[in-house]
């Protein structure tokens, strides 16, 4: 497609895709430095679908996250220290620790959570989505969830509510090919995700999802519609994780893809393929991008810092907030 | 004490005629709808059927259908939508129609609905209600007679609330509708029917207050939902040989009025407890072990516990009495902690 989205827009988005790929590195840093507990479960490789399907949300707009989601977090607008300290088990972190990587919420950000659980968080969405209709904004919900979750009956479950209630709710199906080490093609029907959009009734399309414009202009049409109270649609964005499942794969998966299918993808790695689009069409220049990067850099650091200097909380915190007073 | 302050309470304003339990849940359902414009209704059959019970029946057409949502069948997504509702500003009582269909929501309930308010590090606030009923005796079979507590007991997260009369249903829910934590609120089917007075006035219950349905001197029968009818006949017929058992209806089972059971116990120093749901990991194991942690040197007999046998709930009558407790176990118990069988 043509690079109409506008100058401004597109650095800011290629600055964020590129925020994302830095924070993830380094918690796989800080991982590999046992500064991080239990797993992550890096985005690497999928920031156009976290950029791109974020960009045309409002600050006040809904987010349910999956447990591979703090790319979609940052695109929401989290603030990085707060999740780094999160990542850290640090009190300062988003959720005071007690969530970690994957269970970081913002409220205030609209970011209502990730979910540990495939396919747990689609019909939070859709409540979300009752929730706005009865009290009549014109918000939104962009709902997160994977292949693997498509195959749950949550997903079957909620597209159907959605859809019969016409509520405002873009189901974003990150489709990296691989719940965890099952294919697509071995574990869906359907040759395409988005065809499963059929059976409720509702405008489902599969998409480039390395191709952040691509993915930005269809979620800005499906939230033009959904504001409009059209209803939900389902966006099947294919895409790649470049690392495995999680930190403690091995070799980023190779045990179940193979050497020439993850170089494929790596060539169409969706920041170097905005880059030289951006070169290209839009005077991106070696000064910008050294100023851009620099000032990632400088935010990331920034994060580490306070995640690194804020304290833990204390044992006896452990017994609270089970429930609000 | 506690009684007093019940009795106090149902002595208040004029008395409505006696009506059912099911209309006392539909009349403060009414009520809290109208108290509260955002809460809503969601679950199986709630519109204009009004529920395979009746307890919603006619607020579809009072509130309209954003209100009052009658779903398909798909309880995670019920559970769910009614947890992301709750989540972003919409108070909500969402409806399960046997506890045995929780299970399918177990993922939403347990993981999702349970866990909010903690791994957001108190940041999610869950104004939510799930109302369910359970129960057997009524020939209904392994899939629709369980009494499913101890389950949702297990679960940090889960308020439990079982009333065992008009009264107390009603002053329970809505203080349960009022709260912003998850409560499981878990009616009797066999309570549905049953008539009791209740004040014209509002009432509020708080949650964790244990009601002493009736006072004694020589044991203590501890229960809740529809065993608190069974206990009281026990206790009735148990009086009449000269035993004197005092019934505590827990009424909330998170939280759970230690102060009043330990009350009674000092009194009586004898313990029974009698619950619908099975022996093995009920909630008679854990309110044992809370009475031997905190009133061992007050008990002059092992605490008995009475529940239904270890096995899923068989249709014949016959073997259905046979499982679940009745009265006369319940007298049995009793006398066992007398030493008296």
């Amino acid at each position: 497609m043509a690079l109409q989205t506008d100058k401004i827009l597109c650095l800011k988005m290629y600055e964020q895709m590129l925020t994302i790929r830095r924070f993830e590195e380094k918690a796989i840093e800080l991982f590999e430095h046992n500064l991080i507990r239990g797993n992550i479960h890096p985005c690497i490789g999928q920031e156009a679908v976290s950029v791109g399907a974020c960009s045309p949300l409002r600050r006040e707009d809904f987010m349910v996250n999956t447990h591979r989601g703090h790319g979609n977090c940052i695109a929401k607008g989290a603030d990085l220290k707060l999740m780094m300290a999160e990542l850290l088990g640090k009190s300062t972190g988003y959720c005071k620790g007690k969530g970690g990587s994957m269970h970081i919420a913002d409220f205030e950000g609209g970011n209502l959570g990730a979910n540990g659980i495939v396919g747990g968080g689609l019909p939070i969405a859709v409540g979300a989505g009752v929730s706005i209709q009865n009290r009549g904004t014109d918000q939104v919900v962009a709902c997160f969830f994977g292949d693997g979750a498509t195959n749950q009956g949550t997903f079957h479950e909620s597209l159907n509510l959605a859809a019969l209630w016409k509520l405002p709710v873009i189901f974003l199906c990150e489709n990296n090919l691989y719940a965890l080490s099952t294919p697509v093609r071995e574990a869906i029907s359907v040759s395409k995700i988005s065809d499963r959009a059929m059976a409720y009734g509702i405008p489902g399309m599969s998409l480039d999802g390395n191709d952040v414009l691509e993915v930005y202009a269809k979620m800005r049409e499906a939230v033009e519609r959904a504001r409009a109270g059209e209803g939900p649609a389902l966006l099947d964005c294919v895409t790649y994780r470049f690392f495995g499942h999680f930190t403690g794969d091995p070799g980023k998966g190779i045990t179940y893809r193979s050497k020439e299918e993850m170089d494929q993808w790596l060539d169409r790695c969706p920041i170097k393929r905005l880059r030289e689009r951006l070169i290209k069409e839009k005077g991106l220049t070696g000064e910008m991008e050294k100023t851009m990067e620099a000032k990632v850099k400088a935010t990331i650091e920034e994060a580490v810092q306070f995640a690194n200097e804020s304290p833990f909380p204390p044992p006896e915190e452990a017994t609270q907030d089970v429930f609000c007073p | 004490m506690i009684q007093g302050m019940v009795q106090g309470n149902r002595e208040k304003g004029n008395r409505l005629p006696e009506i059912t339990f099911v209309e006392s849940l539909r009349m403060t359902l009414k009520e809290e709808m109208e108290r509260d414009p955002s809460l809503m209704l969601i679950g199986e059959d709630i519109g204009r059927y009004g529920g395979i019970f009746g307890v919603t029946r006619g607020l579809l057409e009072e509130f309209g259908f954003h209100r009052v949502r009658s779903t398909p069948i798909s309880e995670s997504a019920i559970i769910g939508s009614a947890l992301g509702a709750a989540m972003t500003g919409v108070r909500t009582v969402a409806e399960i129609m046997y506890v045995d269909f929780t299970t399918c929501a177990m993922d939403q309930i347990v993981n999702q609905v349970a866990k909010m308010s903690y791994m957001s590090g108190g940041k999610a606030k869950v104004p939510l209600v799930i109302r369910t009923q359970e129960g057997g005796g009524r020939g209904n079979a392994a899939q629709h007679s369980q009494s499913l507590e101890a389950l949702f007991l297990h679960i940090p997260g889960l308020k439990i609330v079982m009333p065992s009369t008009p009264y107390d249903a009603r002053g329970l829910l809505k203080t349960a509708i009022r709260d912003d934590n998850p409560v499981m609120f878990i009616e009797h089917k066999l309570l549905y029917a049953t008539k009791g007075l209740i004040p014209d006035g509002e009432y509020l219950i708080p949650l964790g207050q244990a009601d002493l349905k009736r006072k004694g001197k020589d044991a203590t029968i501890v229960t809740i939902s529809y065993m608190v009818t069974k206990a009281l006949k026990a206790a009735a017929r148990l009086a009449e040989e000269g035993i004197e058992a005092e019934v505590i209806d827990l009424r909330t089972l998170v939280p759970l009025d230690m102060d009043t059971l330990l009350q009674s116990v000092h009194k009586t120093n004898r313990v029974v407890i009698v619950h619908e749901g099975c022996r093995r990991g009920g909630i008679g194991a854990e309110i044992t072990s809370r009475i031997q942690e905190e009133a061992f040197d007050y008990l002059d007999a092992p605490i008995e516990r009475v529940g239904a046998l270890d096995v899923p709930i068989p249709y014949s009558e016959p073997l259905e009495n046979a499982v679940i407790p009745d009265e006369e176990d319940i007298v049995r118990a009793v006398k066992k902690v007398l030493y008296m069988a």
